[in-house]
């Protein structure tokens, strides 16, 4: 028991004294009991002949000892020493490094154990691969499946925000977020009551109690086993929109009872009803006038037709008061009846989902079309002025084209065709020529009263469904010149939303949608809590740009730039950047930094508008930023006089890359980005500095891990101790 | 004896045909072109009977007949609604602010007529 918890080096030196015992030990006490046995005279004898023989029995005694030592050391080393470094090396191959194997060496029975182990290894590599392979491939399907829905999402016309049951956002796609970017009020690009973001509450969006009570709905109506519980309301905006909201559960079933659904989450369909509601109100309130003035107008024709009809008799002056009574009030209920329809206009076609679209978009779509089928050559002329833009559902209109080129085709020899764009006040023009076969203008009307197969399965639309449903019209005409024949369609103008498409013009393609995150489905957010996994929080990285370096004698901030992180994901597109107006003039030196001159600052907002916008955005986060102690000094000396207060835990990049890397001269952002690889164009500007920061801070996650730092308290008291290590030195 | 009648409508053209009409049945008729004219002619030209339109600048025909109602001093005229809104709703109101009859346009001119003489009768 006690000789196995003994170590390496006392077991030898046990070994060693065992050694020297059983080469010394018989001869000694062989000698010992031959002494005890013999007389004294004996004894004398004894000493006479075999004292002078000791030296040699010695000699002989220490050398053999000397062989058994170097014996014992050579098989020590060769077992035991060497069987402590394999088991170095295997702990390696069992952890760090498992591609690694034992060198071959030492005795044959050792390197047929090394080679048993190596078997192993290899077996257990095959094993672990085949696993990981098979985990990568459902991880793929599983990531390709979200990716797909929201994408499909992304490309809906319909504002769509999922949450889960706390109400944090788990997904929304575009339109949603333009549609609250277009709702937000306040001067910064990220004002209170628009705040749409991945982990952020829906009550930022909407009205906290509407969204309650129509969770409560649902609950009820899930209890009582309806299982497709929706409920609606509208609400107001801040700046008076009309929102409709539909809210529907993400239901799964109930742990303990398999038929019993509870709601994991929460779907919203939001709609900006404001558009909807004038157009009704226009479109009643048109009626109304209509009715009301047919109805005014018609009593006093009747009255008078009937004061001519009873009274034949009727001197020429009355009867010209009355004839002119019945033209004037004609011309009225005509004008009247023009002023309806056009103010209808709009109202009237609203059944058939049509959408805003480029007209150019649809006549190219068009002449495709046209060559595919016909394969004939379309020359597809756009060049308008303007972009000129129509309410069309782009399927039914392209068909219709394709349909008449091939009416036309089939009406004699035609060639070619060209598809030309154009425009007056009121309509887009669309014209289809050719030239050479002239036809009628009766042929041209049958047309527009057979039903166009080709396109369509069962029950075909015809020509004039299509155009009615457009409200346009077509008709044919031929130059006698030039024998150039031609079909006009003419579609009104319409007048897109202009802010919402020029936002999702420039949308930036990305690689990975950034408007969902589904990991945080149960996952509780809300205040920051100090023992979460730094890997689960979410962080505000920002950067501020200023008029210099002190803020006590009267140096402000000029830009704030910032982005959010959300379960270890940067989001570009969560971010705030916005400057401000220090009501004072740069000084050179400084603009020399930030590149932001006195101009770019004219009618920016003011900090006390910019600072609780900011506050907003990152409420509930932890703010990171590098060499944060600055900007955090600019923040506070503005709390008191705003009533704001930046309370949450801050985490600085400088430090943090103390922390991961000591021996490390400089922990500028330069130099941390260069040791991590990060690669940045500009710089400089609050939001690429934040950027910067952002990677820096992700990449400096793992390393802390490495040094056991895995909660936020742990990366907070890590980073006081570097920071008062650097004090103190 | 001759009814006295006053003809209350913002459009001229009806007023004309309306003038026309019962001056040819021997009626005594004044017009007016808005409410607060109507009211200084009741007093004035004492009617016997209105003709009232519903919706006139200034006051409505509404307005109107509750100012006249509530005038217990005033011989009060007999009142023929004439509007053009044809909601029930409304004809309910007038009735209920004390019009006599109620005539939705456009209306035959011997039903008028004949709605006058019976109300008149009565």
């Amino acid at each position: 028991m006690f000789l196995r918890d003994l170590t390496a080096k006392w077991r030898f030196v046990l070994a060693v004294g065992v050694l020297g015992l059983l080469m010394t030990g018989p001869f000694l006490l062989t000698s010992v009991l031959i002494w005890l046995g013999a007389s004294p005279g004996m004894r004398e004898v004894l000493v006479q002949h075999l004292l002078p023989q000791v030296p040699l029995g010695g000699m002989l005694t220490a050398s053999g000892f000397l062989v058994g030592l170097i014996l014992i050391r050579r098989l020590f080393n060769r077992y035991v020493t060497g069987m402590a470094a394999m088991v170095e090396e295997l702990r390696l191959m069992l952890g760090s490094n498992r591609s690694f194997r034992i060198t071959e060496e030492g005795p044959p029975e050792l390197r047929e154990l090394v080679r048993a182990i190596n078997d192993l290894a290899t077996q257990r590599d095959a094993y672990i691969d085949d696993v990981e392979s098979q985990v990568a491939k459902a991880k793929a399907n599983v990531e390709e499946e979200k990716n797909r829905l929201a994408a499909l999402m992304s490309e809906l016309a319909q504002a769509v925000v999922v949450s889960n049951l706390d109400g944090r956002i788990l997904l929304y796609n575009n339109r949603a977020r333009y549609m609250f970017e277009s709702l937000a009020k306040g001067p910064t690009s990220v004002s209170s009551g628009a705040l749409i973001g991945l982990g952020r509450s829906i009550t930022s969006i909407l009205e906290t109690s509407q969204v309650d009570y129509a969770r409560d709905t649902i609950r009820i109506q899930l209890e009582r086993g309806n299982r497709h519980p929706v409920a609606n309301f509208v609400t107001t905006t801040d700046n008076g929109q009309l929102i409709r909201v539909q809210i529907a559960p993400v239901l799964r079933n109930r742990l303990d009872s398999q038929d019993v659904q509870v709601a994991s989450g929460y779907i919203l369909l939001i709609e900006n009803i404001t558009r909807l509601l004038e157009q009704e109100a226009r479109r009643d309130a048109a009626l109304g006038d209509l009715t009301e003035g047919s109805r005014s107008s018609l009593g006093t024709l009747r009255a008078a037709v009937e004061m001519l009809a009873d009274n034949p008799d009727m001197g020429t002056e009355d009867r010209d008061r009355f004839v002119g009574v019945l033209a004037s009030e004609v011309t009225r209920m005509s004008q009247r009846l023009d002023n309806t329809l056009t103010l209808l206009a709009d109202t009237l076609r609203q059944h058939w989902p049509l959408d805003d679209m480029l007209a150019a978009d649809v006549i190219e779509a068009a002449g495709r079309r046209v060559q595919e089928r016909l394969k004939l050559p379309v020359d597809v002329n756009t060049s308008a002025v303007e972009p000129l833009w129509i309410r069309a559902d782009s399927f039914s209109l392209v068909s219709a084209m394709a349909y008449l080129a091939s009416k036309i085709t089939e009406a004699g020899d035609v060639r070619s065709f060209a598809l030309k764009l154009g425009s007056d006040e009121k309509f887009v023009h669309i014209d289809l020529l050719w030239t050479g076969l002239s036809m009628s203008s009766e042929t041209v009307l049958s047309w527009e009263i057979d039903p166009m197969r080709e396109d369509h399965g069962v029950n075909p639309p015809t020509l004039r469904e299509v155009l009615d449903r457009h409200a346009g019209e077509i008709w044919y005409q031929r130059q006698r010149t030039t024998s150039q024949a031609s079909i006009r369609l003419l579609l009104p103008k319409a007048k897109p939303d202009q802010d919402l498409l020029a936002k999702i013009d420039r949308e930036p393609s990305s690689d990975r949608p950034e408007y969902y995150d589904f990991d945080l489905f149960d996952r509780p957010m809300g205040q920051v809590d100090l023992d979460q996994p730094l890997s689960n929080l979410v962080y505000t990285v920002f950067d501020t740009e200023t008029t210099g370096l002190e803020p006590a004698n009267g140096d402000e901030i000029i830009q704030i730039g910032a982005l959010r992180i959300v379960n270890g994901r940067l989001l570009h597109q969560e971010n705030f950047d916005q400057l401000v107006d220090p009501r004072c003039q740069l000084k050179a030196a400084s603009m020399a930094i930030h590149g932001i001159t006195d101009s770019m600052l004219l009618g920016q907002p003011t900090i006390d508008l910019v600072l609780p916008a900011f506050h907003d955005f990152c409420a509930d986060t932890v703010l990171v930023g590098h060499n944060v102690a600055f900007d955090m000094r600019f923040l506070e000396l503005k709390e008191s006089s705003l009533g704001l207060r930046f309370d949450q835990p801050v985490l600085d990049t400088l430090l943090l890359s103390a922390v991961a890397h000591p021996n490390q001269q400089s922990h500028s952002l330069e130099a941390i980005m260069q040791r991590l690889g990060i690669q940045m164009e500009q710089r400089h500007n609050a939001l690429a500095d934040a950027t910067a920061t952002a990677q820096v801070f992700m990449r400096l996650l793992p390393a802390l891990a490495e040094q056991g730092i895995v909660t936020l308290r742990q990366a907070l008291d890590a980073s006081q101790k570097t920071y008062f290590a650097q004090v103190k030195y | 004896m001759t009814h006295k009648i006053l003809i209350v409508d913002d459009e001229p053209n009806i007023v004309m045909s309306l003038e026309f009409l019962l001056k040819k049945e021997g009626f005594a008729t004044e017009t007016a072109g808005d409410g607060d004219v109507a009211l200084d002619k009741v007093r004035s030209f004492m009617p016997d009977l209105m003709l009232l339109d519903v919706m006139m600048p200034k006051k409505s025909g509404f307005e109107v007949c509750e100012i006249l109602r509530a005038d217990t001093a005033l011989k009060q005229p007999r009142i023929i609604m004439l509007t053009a809104k044809g909601r029930e709703t409304e004809q309910a109101k007038g009735l209920a602010l004390g019009a006599d009859a109620y005539m939705l346009k456009p209306f035959s001119t011997k039903d008028l007529v004949a709605k006058i003489r019976e109300i008149l009768a009565a």
